[in-house]
């Protein structure tokens, strides 16, 4: 499913002493099947911006086309829009309201009219997704579970609508590094498995980093860099501007780099800067 | 929507009403009401327009802000209106049908809607220039007095600060909530009564856990705090009664003289 | 010198539906004067009990807990205790009470009873500590959560506290936040010699502190400064853990053979130790 958006304005409070300029003429281009990280500080637009992707809220001009479906008409059921985009918000386990996880994940699908059978279906699926027991968890409350497992419960609440675009607005804000590697592991596997289309925001340039094919970052109100990760990284000096922390590897190929020992700049993991540094100690060896 | 409502709003422009004690605010707005009850003819209300006007001109508060004020409450307005026209008996002026337009009537609403309006201005006209805090510590300290006879003063007026402080919050979250759920397809617009106050569940129960577990957050962090009810704690803006308090006490107790004087007329 | 807090074999049960759990198990901990204290471990480690241990909002089960002499079981020091080590929370939102800034942080020297004219005194420095001195009059619910929990932490100080207890301050934060308040807390340490307890689980906040606690379990499993408890990064990661990323490059370096310390915690040591390798 690709996404297109079309000089996107978004204006909060119009014509008042508190008019804001959220979205700032923002074209971009999604591909289909393509895992998108979504970097920005807090007002930078980025939540304006998924918002805008389900409907919730309109634009003050521009226009979003998905698959060739322009979801900003004013003629467009908002139903068919939440079909094809789902929406993970923040601190989604504060939405819970249901006596049983199964009522809470049937909640989506149930108003998107499907019949009882394939609901059910559906929230087994999306459990499996999560790694939650069906069978244990289905008749337990969700407020008895974990923190952890509170927000899979929530996820899978999306996930069992379907969405062929799916945006997640900090899936990790709050968890511990456990729980916070188990559910990027799984947004990870989702993907493999449906390549549907992800949109994933986050603060954290290393865990971005290591899953997404392009990253966009976005800055008062408007798109300040796109790219894959290693070309993001490459332009440090920009992301530090705009108050964005770069991962501690990115830092250290740029030091060592003041220093004149050149390393491949587009690199942000672990064991990507090990390989470089072992190459360049062997090098250095022969010479 | 909701952000039309002035009443409770407070407008800081320092002015000298901003700046009376809140106990002698409370209590002209006390007068006030009980002003506005005892007159029973229009000579009366010429008193009180006067009266509020010199306190609105110098509060500094923009006259169209109070009169913005009035606006959620116009329906109000008008059904008491309506209500009056039609049905007071007397000197027949109109018939439509079943019901009839008196003197009386048209006479007995006019006057009604004014000391409503009046009421309304007199009384957001408190809220305006009287900061939350302010407000809730005055009525603190008017009502001690009746802790002797068990009345919980000092929770009252925290509970009321903890409830403005909060109000913003829960708003907040209110709307953060019914987007989250709008996003899993809930529809809160559409449909008779029974499906609408069904549909509001998905937003009643997040809103009402968070709301508890902010409660139970906030307790502690307030024992934390060190504290233990109102006993022994003292106050950062302490009040006072200064010289202005008594000038508009005693210029409030000439103008219900005023009215009681037009009463007798 | 008397330690500031002693906590002493302390056992923490609790009930859960009719099952018994065991919260903290037998834990001690001395905290010096001054120190500077980072508790690290995952959601129900434990850390966030032993921290309501501090400041008295819980009793142990067993043992004891001491804050400058005084027991927590001990009901008449309890207001003093609160006092000496006051306690800072993780959602900014839920700890303060008033409608405006310097009221709010004017709430705990009001608890205490404190002459009005010094509470203003209290309330104006504690401000400035802070750095938020131009939004005295402004309304929380307006500022940005770092701010927030800097006005949270402006109303601990101005109880004149010996000691603050950071129960996960920066867990709801963005990056940018979380620097205001890390740098906020460092500050207090070095420039008001006040003691820190800090309770998170982000590994980076644990780097400049002068004593890093790993708690798993109700229990402590690593204890050391954090050049001691970092260079543990296999265990460190079994337990779920984070490490700064240069300490695990050092780390599988080393695993193939390159001469680097172990211990290394920052990027400019680790572009020194390269460098000497020439």
């Amino acid at each position: 499913m690709s996404i297109k958006i079309e000089n996107l304005t978004y204006i909060y409070n119009p014509k008042s002493p508190f008019e804001t300029k959220a979205l700032d003429d923002v074209s971009l281009e999604i591909k289909d099947g393509e895992f998108i990280g979504l970097i920005g500080h807090t007002g930078s637009g980025k939540s304006t911006l998924t918002q805008h992707l389900n409907g919730l809220i309109k634009p003050t001009s521009g226009k979003i086309v998905v698959n060739n479906f322009t979801i900003t008409d004013a003629s467009v059921k908002l139903v068919e829009v939440r079909k094809k985009v789902g929406l993970v918000f923040q601190y989604p386990e504060h939405q819970l309201f249901e006596e049983t996880v199964y009522k809470d994940i049937a909640f989506g699908p149930i108003n998107l009219g499907l019949q009882e059978a394939e609901v059910q279906a559906r929230i087994k699926e999306a459990m499996d997704l999560v790694k939650l027991p069906y069978e244990t968890l289905k008749d337990r409350s969700p407020f008895e579970l974990s923190g952890g497992q509170r927000r899979r419960v929530a996820i899978a609440g999306v996930l069992a609508m379907k969405p062929e675009v799916l945006v997640l607005d900090e899936p990790t804000a709050g968890l511990d590094p456990r729980a916070r590697d188990e559910i990027l592991e799984q947004i990870k596997y989702l993907h493999e498995k449906y390549k549907n289309t992800i949109i994933l925001v986050s603060h954290s340039m290393e865990d971005i980093a290591k899953l997404v094919d392009r990253i966009i970052v976005m800055h008062r109100g408007k798109v300040a860099l796109t790219g894959e990760p290693g070309e993001i990284f490459k332009q440090s000096d920009v992301l530090e501007s705009i108050g964005l922390g770069i991962p501690q590897i990115t830092h250290l190929i740029n030091k060592l780099k003041d220093l004149g020992i050149h390393l491949r700049e587009d690199i942000f993991t672990v064991e990507e800067a090990k390989e470089e540094i072992l190459k360049w100690i062997r090098g250095k060896g022969n010479a | 929507m909701l952000k039309d409502i002035t009443i409770g709003q407070h407008y800081p422009t320092g002015s000298v009403i901003h700046k009376l004690d809140p106990r002698t605010k409370i209590l002209i707005t006390f007068a006030l009401i009980v002003g506005l009850f005892i007159i029973n003819r229009f000579v009366g209300y010429i008193f009180v327009i006067a009266f509020i006007a010199a306190a609105i001109t110098i509060s500094k508060i923009p006259f169209k802000y109070m009169i913005k004020g009035l606006k959620p409450l116009y329906v109000l307005i008008m059904i008491t209106f309506l209500i009056n026209v039609f049905m007071t008996s007397g000197e027949i002026l109109l018939s439509i049908g079943p019901v009839n337009v008196t003197r009386e009537g048209v006479y007995q609403a006019v006057f009604m809607a004014m000391r409503l309006i009046l009421l309304v201005i007199g009384t957001s006209l408190l809220t305006l220039t009287t900061s939350p805090i302010m407000l809730t510590d005055g009525i603190e300290h008017l009502l001690n007095p009746f802790k002797k006879i068990g009345l919980p003063a000092h929770e009252l007026a925290m509970m009321m600060t903890i409830a403005l402080r909060f109000i913003p919050t829960l708003l907040e979250e209110t709307d953060k909530i019914m987007k989250a759920q709008i996003a899993r397809g809930a529809d809160f617009e559409s449909g008779n009564i029974i499906n609408r106050a069904k549909s509001l569940v998905p937003l009643l129960v997040p809103l009402f856990i968070s709301a508890f577990r902010r409660a139970d957050e906030l307790a502690m962090a307030m024992e934390a705090r060190c504290y233990r009810g109102g006993e022994h704690r003292t106050r950062m803006k302490a009040l006072k009664m200064e010289k202005r308090d008594f000038i508009s006490s005693g210029i409030t107790m000439v103008f219900i003289g005023i009215l009681f004087y037009t009463r007798a007329m | 010198m008397k330690p500031m807090i002693e906590v002493e074999q302390v056992v923490f049960l609790y009930k859960n539906n009719e099952e018994e759990i065991t919260a903290l198990n037998n834990v001690n901990i001395q905290v010096k004067k001054g120190e500077f204290v980072v508790i690290i471990g995952h959601n129900g480690s434990g850390k966030s009990t032993l921290a309501k241990h501090i400041n008295a909002l819980l009793l142990p089960t067993e043992g004891r807990v001491k804050v400058k002499g005084m027991d927590t079981k001990d009901e008449e020091h309890i207001w003093s205790i609160r006092q000496t080590a006051g306690m800072v929370f993780q959602n900014p939102d839920n700890q303060i009470v008033a409608t405006i800034v310097e009221e709010d942080v004017a709430f705990g020297p009001e608890n205490l009873g404190v002459e009005p004219k010094e509470i203003r005194n209290r309330v104006g420095e504690a401000l400035r500590i802070v750095d938020m001195v131009e939004y005295s009059e402004k309304a929380p619910h307006l500022l940005s959560g770092g701010q927030k929990q800097r006005i949270a932490i402006a109303g601990v100080i101005a109880m004149r506290p010996d000691c603050i207890i950071f129960d996960e301050p920066t867990a709801m934060l963005d990056p940018s936040g979380r620097r205001e308040v890390i740098n906020t807390i460092k500050k207090l340490n070095r420039e008001e010699k006040i003691t820190i307890v800090h309770i998170t689980h982000f590994m980076e906040e644990a780097v400049e502190a002068d004593r890093v606690i790993v708690m798993e379990d109700g229990k402590i499993v690593l204890e050391g400064t954090p050049r001691e408890v970092f260079s543990q990064v296999e265990q460190l990661k079994g337990l779920g853990l984070d490490v700064p990323q240069v300490t695990d490059l050092a780390h599988e370096l080393l695993k193939d053979g390159v001469e680097l310390p172990k211990d290394i915690l920052t990027v400019d040591e680790m572009v020194m130790e390269l460098c000497r390798l020439k």
